[in-house]
């Protein structure tokens, strides 16, 4: 909050925000209220079953919440039609698993979808935007490879690909570097960041690394048991205390030399 | 293959065209009588046999079977995708036993005996498939939305009863009766009036087009269903728009040809193979690729074993398999069966 590239408008908040899982006993939401503001790169922590997947696919618009409202731009998103909103909103989910032999262009091509006519076929500028996006993610030789020819870092920067080629203005992430190795870790935050600086791409990354989260996120939503536990610069949020209460962990809170984020060295758990 | 353009998708239905009016006139230059559709065109004191072979026995057929293999085709094509399951196939909703046990109740029941003038099996047989289809709608939504999953378990509980219930009925019914409806099961191409043909026709052009124009969202829903969502697909209304409109297709050529197996698994398959898994080729595509096969296919069934006719079920199934399984080994290790 006291970063000085989050001083946009809110363009995506969520306001009394209530939810339950088809058929679950409990709410997994009850009175959620959160604004991201346009340019924020905020990363969204918490604890297994703290229901950060779920905010996300309420954000995006792709779940229903049982009560309250998600609003994009002030606007009910309910009421924006779905084409207008994936203009607006790209997500890049855990869930990768694509039918078929579609190749790599194939797949950032569909990122073109929102911007076609309901029957319309791909125009020379929507070929140039998929091929741009796949550029930005260093995926120029590979596109004619089917997913599952890529190495997971390969896919999953494809599918990021996708979202990017939708052109939007906020892009949501649900995890995008689980089971992805150090290095394709730091590259695709990396690249996020630059979007972010370059483009006022406004970012918002579910995690479980808490200090990716810290390096990477101007700010950190901690999420735990339905509420916001924290909710700021990562030194304000990840504090021995909070990281005790939540994640029932002893750990000490140390400072990155190089970067200034705050670095969580796990001890035991409680 | 490259992505598809306007230019690849015009060549290859101009090209499928091509290749379909090639197979009708093969086809119908094939049979017991040797008259060849050329001399229709030409005057020969043996005209009027031609004539009559070709455009009342053998065209009729043809076209029925032509209309069968690009129901079963294109269905499958939009099963496989909605579904979200390469061994889909139009009949795994119960949309076939449904239509069967249509069928041999209204048999039984000795309905046909009654109005021989009216198609009461195929009527019998498009209700039962209709029914099935409406209670499937029913039992597999929840807060109005229509779940795939579901969708999938019950189509394949109701085939199952279904097939129970068609047993039962052989067992306690006089053997003979069910003589005609046994071999409409097999899968079997009947020689129709043009009427019913004009009418079949209209209902599948317009029902492949409207799957295919779904073809963007096809694709989409391919990616996963909250992936489309984010794409800004209106995932439920694409999934009963063409869920009902592959269902009735297949209905209306099942009521008429029986349950003819395989070409709706493997139509799809082969047709991706060749023109790759964009849907807005891919089901117009599966639809004449099915209509030639299928052709192809009772052509066979009626002149290689002539007098004798093999049931063209059978035909589709001796190709099917193998071919089928000759996919799987190809592709194993690839996306296509994770």
């Amino acid at each position: 909050m006291s970063d000085p590239r989050a001083a946009g408008d809110p363009v995506l908040s969520v306001h009394g925000l209530s939810f339950r899982h088809h058929g679950a006993p409990a709410t997994l939401f009850d009175d959620l209220s959160l604004a991201v503001r346009s340019g924020e790169f905020v990363g969204v922590i918490g604890p297994n079953g703290s229901g950060k997947t779920t905010l996300l696919h309420l954000l995006a618009g792709v779940a229903e919440p049982s009560g309250g409202e998600v609003r994009l731009a002030g606007r009910p998103i309910r009421a924006i039609p779905p084409p207008e909103r994936a203009r607006r909103i790209a997500v890049v989910f855990q869930e990768t698993r694509i039918l078929f032999n579609f190749s790599v262009l194939e797949i950032a091509l569909m990122g073109r979808s929102p911007h076609l006519g309901r029957f319309g076929m791909e125009r020379p500028e929507d070929f140039a935007a998929a091929r741009a996006a796949l550029a930005e993610m260093d995926l120029t030789g590979r596109e004619d490879r089917h997913l599952h020819e890529l190495s997971s870092g390969e896919r999953q920067r494809a599918l990021i690909a996708r979202a990017l080629a939708q052109e939007p203005a906020i892009v949501l992430m649900d995890e995008p570097t689980a089971f992805l190795d150090l290095k394709h870790r730091l590259q695709i935050y990396s690249i996020l960041t630059r979007l972010n600086r370059d483009r006022g791409l406004t970012v918002v990354a579910t995690s479980h690394d808490l200090n990716l989260a810290a390096r990477y996120g101007s700010r950190l939503v901690l999420l735990h048991k339905g509420r916001v536990a924290a909710d700021g610069p990562p030194d304000s949020v990840l504090t021995v205390g909070r990281i005790r209460e939540v994640y029932e962990t002893e750990a000490r809170v140390e400072r990155d030399a190089s970067t200034g984020a705050p670095f969580v060295i796990p001890i035991a758990p409680l | 293959m490259p992505p598809l353009t306007s230019r690849r998708l015009w060549v290859a239905l101009g090209l499928l065209s091509a290749g379909f009016a090639a197979s009708v006139a093969v086809c119908a230059s094939i049979g017991s009588s040797h008259h060849t559709i050329l001399e229709l065109f030409r005057q020969s004191t043996d005209n009027d046999t031609a004539a009559a072979t070709i455009l009342r026995i053998r065209l009729p057929r043809i076209l029925m079977a032509a209309l069968a293999g690009a129901a079963l085709g294109a269905a499958g094509t939009v099963f496989q995708a909605v579904l979200r399951n390469p061994l889909a196939d139009p009949y795994i909703l119960g949309v076939s036993g449904g239509a069967a046990l249509g069928a041999f109740l209204a048999t039984a029941a000795g309905l046909p005996a009654l109005v021989p003038f009216l198609p009461v099996r195929e009527a019998a047989a498009f209700l039962g498939a209709a029914a099935t289809v409406g209670s499937l709608f029913l039992l597999s939504s929840a807060g109005g939305r229509l779940l795939s999953y579901p969708m999938l378990l019950i189509g394949v509980i109701m085939n199952t009863v279904y097939l129970s219930v068609i047993l039962l009925i052989e067992t306690v019914v006089d053997f003979t009766r069910l003589h005609g409806v046994r071999l409409w099961m097999i899968g079997s191409i009947p020689i129709e009036g043009y009427g019913l043909i004009g009418g079949l026709s209209v209902l599948l052009v317009l029902g492949v087009v409207g799957l295919s124009l779904s073809g963007r969202d096809l694709n989409l829903m391919s990616a996963g269903e909250d992936a489309a969502r984010s794409l800004g697909v209106t995932v439920e209304r694409t999934r009963l728009v063409t869920v009902l409109l592959a269902s009735l297709v297949t209905a209306a050529v099942v009521s008429v040809a029986g349950p003819i197996g395989f070409v709706g698994l493997i139509v799809p398959h082969a047709a991706r193979l060749v023109f790759g898994p964009d849907h807005r080729l891919l089901v117009p595509a599966s639809a004449l690729t099915g209509a030639i096969f299928l052709m192809v296919a009772d052509t066979a069934a009626r002149t290689v074993m002539a007098p004798t006719e093999i049931p063209v079920g059978v035909i589709t199934a001796l190709c099917g398999g193998p071919f089928f399984l000759w996919l799987y080994r190809r592709q194993r290790g690839g996306a296509y069966f994770e």
